[in-house]
């Protein structure tokens, strides 16, 4: 391949940056994941919600989806709550095959409502930096992407925080390792379930709005990010949050080189093969516990 | 089987014919057509997933195979449109067999082997909308050339005919499965692996038989999409619309029954129906329902009702 340098250079670094934030997506799903041993097949439709609420702030309410992050991560964390308190909980009745059909279910009732109220159309913002560069050495790269990258950054560490030295990151903690003892210790298991949850979706609202500039929105734009953080969270181990940015980061790179190389529409068969390759090989993916 | 059992097949295959017969509106016959297509993917949804417990999100894989090849058979290579047919399922049945040897001997289950059935669709997916062979995004046309020795019937009767015939069979095919050995040793698996094993059960090769034959008969519905609306695209036969829809109808009719994705498509399909005809034409009002119903279903299991009714009687 006779590309130049620079542009491999420029494609692998817009890769990681977009990465972050794929990585963000998929930090939502690997926390619920390892909290509560779940796949959540509704985290698709969650993020497209995230994006209509981020698209209605600013087309409405003439907010910036910067500046809608944080009221947007609030609104979201209440609705995973709510979700995962009312819905998921009960319905599911503790048994595996259920949650699967269930947060199917979901998924499908969320999207549909998106295409009802929307309508198919796809939607984009048109804010006046989506197009601004920052030039970094021989390389440019998109502002946007560069502040998805910061936002991922800032909420690693703001998790590592609640995780590491709040009661509520000790009591999920807890949880996850051993539900029946910290129920025994007086931890109550559906609201630890349904925070962690809240903060699952509160991930998707930041990551909705970040992405927001950029990309358009569409009723099934969530499944796209969708299946990418599906990737992520099983090449980086289920329930591994390191390995949720490692691997976000490592799918945004081969994502932007396949797609340099084999063109847009065959660029994401790369990632979807990765995919399968670690279902395959090693489902406890590269920084998950054996079984 | 005893012929107790075959009465209400019979008698299915029985009231298609005669609907086939008495519906002159176009309206109710390309419901039921839709509805028994649906119904013939949603049995071999249920053979894996019913009787062996292993919930594929990835029939589309098989249902857009058997479609694209009885359409590509045809029309890129000449060959007769009930060869092509068949060619097609025999392919869906292959492509099973191979994801299946892929997953299974991996030792994929659960959420595990639902994902990575729903990447091999969307492979499938990305891959048909790209490829030349397949039309591409533009999609494919079966040439309009109406001719019962071309699969193409004039009126859409006796298209309901057939595809009824065809759901009749898949039904006596199923009935046939619960009663065999094999079918004794998939439920055997779904309700405790590790048990069926020590029994001297060969898990792979039991999950192996399951997963061809359901993604055959899928295969079949695929097929028979293809010859009645004469026109695939990517979106359509390797969506994930069908594998939702293949899936949900034997959850909401009864998973691991011989009725139950009949019954659980007709349901659905009932209710999209009186839905549309309530809420309008809002796109996706349909599938809000079906998402109603599979999460109710779930949390109030059928099999429960009784049970449930009694209870509040008291």
């Amino acid at each position: 391949m006779g590309l130049p340098p620079e542009i491999i250079l420029e494609a692998v670094l817009n890769g990681l940056l977009t990465g972050a934030v794929y990585g963000l997506v998929a930090l939502g799903l690997t926390l619920v994941y390892g909290v509560l041993h779940i796949i959540n097949f509704a985290h698709g439709a969650l993020l497209t919600m995230a994006m209509y609420a981020a698209y209605v702030a600013w087309a409405s309410l003439g907010v910036d989806p910067y500046v809608a992050a944080l009221p947007l991560a609030a609104l979201f964390f209440g609705i995973g709550y709510l979700v995962q308190r009312l819905v998921i909980g009960p319905a599911s009745r503790g048994k595996d095959e259920n949650i699967l059909l269930v947060t199917l279910g979901l998924s499908i009732i969320i999207e549909n409502l998106m295409l009802a109220v929307f309508r198919s159309d796809t939607r984009s913002i048109d804010v006046p930096y989506a197009m601004d560069v920052i030039e970094a050495g021989p390389t440019l790269l998109s502002y946007p992407r560069v502040i998805g990258f910061v936002a991922t950054i800032a909420v690693g560490v703001a998790l590592y925080v609640l995780m590491r030295f709040t009661m509520t990151g000790k009591a999920i903690r807890a949880v996850a390792k051993e539900r029946t003892g910290a129920a025994l210790v007086g931890i109550d298991v559906a609201h630890v379930y349904a925070v962690t949850f809240g903060i699952g979706t509160a991930c998707l609202a930041i990551a909705a709005a970040m992405l927001l500039p950029s990309f358009y929105v569409s009723p099934r734009v969530g499944n796209a990010f969708v299946l990418v953080a599906f990737t992520i969270v099983v090449l980086g181990g289920m329930g591994s949050v390191v390995g949720a940015l490692v691997g976000g980061l490592v799918i945004g790179v081969v994502e932007s080189l396949s797609g340099l190389f084999l063109g847009e529409s065959l660029g994401q068969i790369g990632i979807f093969l990765i995919f399968i390759l670690v279902l395959l090989v090693r489902p406890t993916g590269l920084f998950g516990a054996r079984a | 089987m005893t012929p107790r059992d075959l009465v209400p097949i019979i008698a299915f295959g029985v009231v298609v014919v005669a609907a086939a017969l008495l519906v002159t509106s176009n309206v109710a016959l390309n419901f039921l057509v839709f509805t028994m297509i649906i119904a013939l993917a949603a049995q071999g949804w249920n053979l894996l997933g019913g009787y062996g417990g292993q919930f594929s999100f990835g029939h589309a894989a098989f249902f857009g195979t058997g479609a694209y090849l009885t359409a590509i058979l045809q029309l890129r290579f000449g060959m007769g449109a009930y060869p092509a047919f068949a060619a097609g399922i025999a392919g869906a049945a292959l492509v099973g067999l191979a994801i299946g040897a892929l997953a299974f001997r991996s030792g994929l289950k659960g959420s595990y082997f639902a994902l990575v059935t729903l990447a091999f669709a969307e492979v499938f997916r990305v891959l048909a909308n790209a490829a030349e062979i397949t039309g591409g995004a533009a999609g494919i046309l079966i040439r309009l050339e109406v001719n019962p020795a071309n699969f193409q019937f004039a009126d859409r009767g006796t298209f309901l005919m057939v595809a009824g015939s065809l759901v009749t069979l898949a039904l006596l095919a199923t009935l046939a499965l619960e009663r065999s050995r094999l079918g004794a040793q998939l439920v055997a698996v779904r309700e405790n692996e590790a048990a069926a094993q020590a029994l001297g059960v060969d898990v792979l090769a039991v999950k192996l038989r399951a997963i061809t034959l359901s993604a055959g008969m899928t295969g079949a519905a695929g097929g028979l999409y293809a010859q009645y609306f004469l026109y695939l695209d990517a979106n359509i036969a390797y969506g994930t619309w069908i594998s939702v829809e293949a899936l949900l109808a034997p959850i909401v009719g009864g998973a691991g029954t011989v009725f139950g994705p009949v019954l659980g498509a007709v349901i659905l399909h009932g209710l999209a129906e009186a839905t549309k005809s309530v809420a309008g034409r809002i796109p996706g009002i349909d599938l809000v329902v079906f998402g109603i119903v599979l999460i109710l279903v779930v949390r109030f299991p059928p099999r429960d009702i009784p049970g449930l009714l009694r209870r509040w009687r008291r």
